[in-house]
């Protein structure tokens, strides 16, 4: 018996949620009394994982597995939880993982508990805490098949340090033809920026900024704080930003640890979309905006006089805090 | 080419939410329903493959009668029939089954579904039905393209976007993108009135069961009052920011 998390990485590079689905993957495992495994596809690093609570890594390394491909990694998942006895398979909440879980769920008959945010309430009856209706509430829900799949929510559950042995195995699961069924043809993709589902920070502009010359400084703020840029709806719809940085109940979510909003009112869908973000601050020249309502901290003013000033006095804190 | 689109019926994206019967339900008092945004735009584009390909567009819902206003619409915006299960759709697990069945028996080249609901937000739905049938899958799919039975769909990833070449039968969870927001179908008064000559078939549930069970429901604490800084003390609102929130 054992809990499996799917451990995901980039280039070879673990990624930021393989540690936080690996502390969460400890926690399940020590509830039920078992052991961690994790399978990787490809990852240079694997030793890695046994700070994060990992016994086991299944090392899977394959040329036709060094892209991405849900079904693919679904099935090679699917025999790896099999050859672990795994009656527990943590997944994140990334877009790839969200991909694949229902493939998954599907391959395997097990239920899927998806944004879950906090180690499961009870594993006897496996009910896990996890948001629903567009973070508008929370739904404790019980997983009631044998085998039993979690999609973690971003930055819920955090990264905990829970030094182990691991071992290392390699794992060549058995993938057919058929599984690539959908290829890969072409992957766009700005490298080197931080994105909105890894981002520990976001800062996100609305209509507020008037028109899409005026990013410049919401660039800059972001990239002086190691952030991801985002928006509102208009902003991508009026297309002056990509789609996908348009976040809220239609766009991406954002789960981030400070979300800074910048000339965006606050529209519902919107809070909907970020309300899971830690720490949120608003900079708004209307006071009776919405979003003061759902802020942590706000700033009455005009964006285009805060933001400047804002950028240089974070270069001199981080001087000073470097 | 035939089509089928998987609607769920959800509470309009304003709707404030509340929870009923010891918060183990949903409390839909007063509450507006309407077609899942990510379902209306599959359904604009499926709309596009009737008109410049002479695809049938079918579209389906698990769900009550009380749901039948909603599949009404998207028959007033084209959907050629309708297909009602009669059932309370406990989970995606339980609603992915029965519209596998409907798959199956109309013999469909493309189901077009959703990314997720924004009630349960479960994301699973179109994911399972293509484990199930054995049918290819894009998520989060903002373009799709058929000729013949070749497909091509560009899905969103963390931070860009992917193009996938694959082949019918196929399923999408689709989402903004896949047609532009301007596009989107509104229905009009001749749809309105063909629309009630249109099939709409209730089919009774097979045996089926769900895989979770959503035993309670909360709502999120209330928010403390925002601290509100001048914005001639920015360096306020930085010392707030790493000594008090650390979240800088
Ligand atoms: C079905 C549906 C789904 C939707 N989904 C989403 C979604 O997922 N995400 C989303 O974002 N929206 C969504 N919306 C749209 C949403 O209702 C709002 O229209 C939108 O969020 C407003 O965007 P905004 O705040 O940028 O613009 P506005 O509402 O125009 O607000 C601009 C704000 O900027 C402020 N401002 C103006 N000048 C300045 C200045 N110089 N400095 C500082 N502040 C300034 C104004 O006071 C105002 O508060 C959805 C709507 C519908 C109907
Ligand atoms: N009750 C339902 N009836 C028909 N289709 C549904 C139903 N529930 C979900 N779907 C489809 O599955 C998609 C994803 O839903 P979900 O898995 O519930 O988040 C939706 O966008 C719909 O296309």
């Amino acid at each position: 018996m054992s809990v499996l998390v799917y451990t995901e990485s980039e280039n070879g590079k673990f990624k930021k949620n393989a540690h936080e689905t690996s502390s969460y993957a400890y926690e399940v495992a020590k509830q039920l009394g078992v052991s961690v495994s994790a399978i990787s596809f490809n990852a240079d690093n694997n030793d890695e994982l046994g700070t994060y609570g990992v016994s086991k890594v299944l090392n899977v390394s394959d040329e036709t597995l060094k892209t991405y491909n849900a079904k693919a990694f679904a099935r090679a998942i699917a025999q790896a939880a099999e050859k672990e006895g795994a009656s527990v398979i943590i997944l994140s909440s990334s877009t790839n993982s969200k991909y694949l879980a229902p493939l998954l769920s599907g391959m395997l008959k097990a239920g899927y508990a998806p944004n879950v945010v906090a180690a499961p309430e009870s594993t006897s009856t496996f009910t896990v805490k996890r948001t629903a209706f567009s973070n508008k509430g929370f739904a404790h829900t019980q997983i009631t098949t044998a085998t039993k799949i979690i999609g973690v929510s971003n930055n819920a559950f955090g990264v905990i340090e829970n030094k182990v042995e691991v071992v290392i195995e390699d794992f060549s699961p058995s993938v057919t033809d058929t599984d690539f069924s959908a290829k890969s043809t072409n992957i766009d993709k700005v490298s080197g920026k931080v994105t909105i589902a890894d981002a520990d920070i976001v800062v996100s502009g609305g209509r507020g900024l008037k028109g899409p010359e005026n990013w410049g400084m919401i660039e800059e703020l972001a990239d002086v704080l190691g952030a991801a840029t985002a928006c509102s709806k208009p902003v991508s719809d009026l297309g002056w930003r990509p789609h996908s940085e348009h976040v809220g109940q239609t766009g991406k979510p954002v789960a981030s640890n400070l979300y800074i909003a910048i000339g965006i009112s606050g529209a519902i869908q919107h809070l909907a979309g970020i309300s899971a973000s830690k720490v949120k601050v608003v900079i708004n020249t209307d006071p009776e905006a919405p979003f003061f309502k759902a802020a942590d901290y706000g700033i009455v003013g005009d964006a285009f006089e805060v933001v400047p000033e804002l950028i240089e006095k974070l270069k001199e804190f981080k001087a000073q805090n470097a | 080419m035939k089509i089928l689109v998987c609607i769920s019926n959800v509470p309009d994206t304003t709707s404030k939410i509340n929870f009923t019967d010891g918060d183990t339900k949903f409390d839909a008092n007063g509450v507006q329903f309407v077609i899942n945004p990510n379902d209306e735009f599959g359904l604009t584009r499926a709309m596009w493959f009737k008109e410049k390909q002479g695809a049938t567009v079918h579209v389906a819902t698990v769900g009550e009668a009380s749901t039948e206003p909603t599949i009404r619409k998207a028959l007033a915006i084209g959907a050629d029939e309708a297909i009602r299960i009669n059932a309370i759709p406990t989970d995606g697990f339980f609603v992915a089954q029965h519209l596998a069945e409907v798959v199956k028996n109309g013999s469909y080249d493309i189901v077009i579904a959703g990314r997720e609901s924004i009630d349960y937000n479960g994301g699973m739905v179109p994911g399972i039905m293509a484990a199930m049938l054995d049918f290819n899958f894009v998520n989060s799919c903002i373009s799709l393209e058929v000729d013949g039975n070749n497909a091509t769909a560009i899905r969103e990833i963390d931070g860009g976007k992917e193009t996938l070449s694959t082949s019918l039968p196929l399923i999408i969870g689709g989402q903004k993108g896949l047609v532009q927001e301007s596009d989107l179908k509104i229905p009009n008064m001749r749809g309105i009135m063909m629309a009630r000559q249109k099939k709409l078939n209730v089919i009774e549930p097979i045996d089926a069961s769900p895989a979770t069970l959503d035993t309670k429901f909360e709502k999120p604490a209330p928010k403390g009052a925002v601290k509100l800084i001048d914005s001639s003390n920015i360096d306020e609102l930085i010392d707030l920011l790493h000594n008090e929130a650390k979240a800088i």
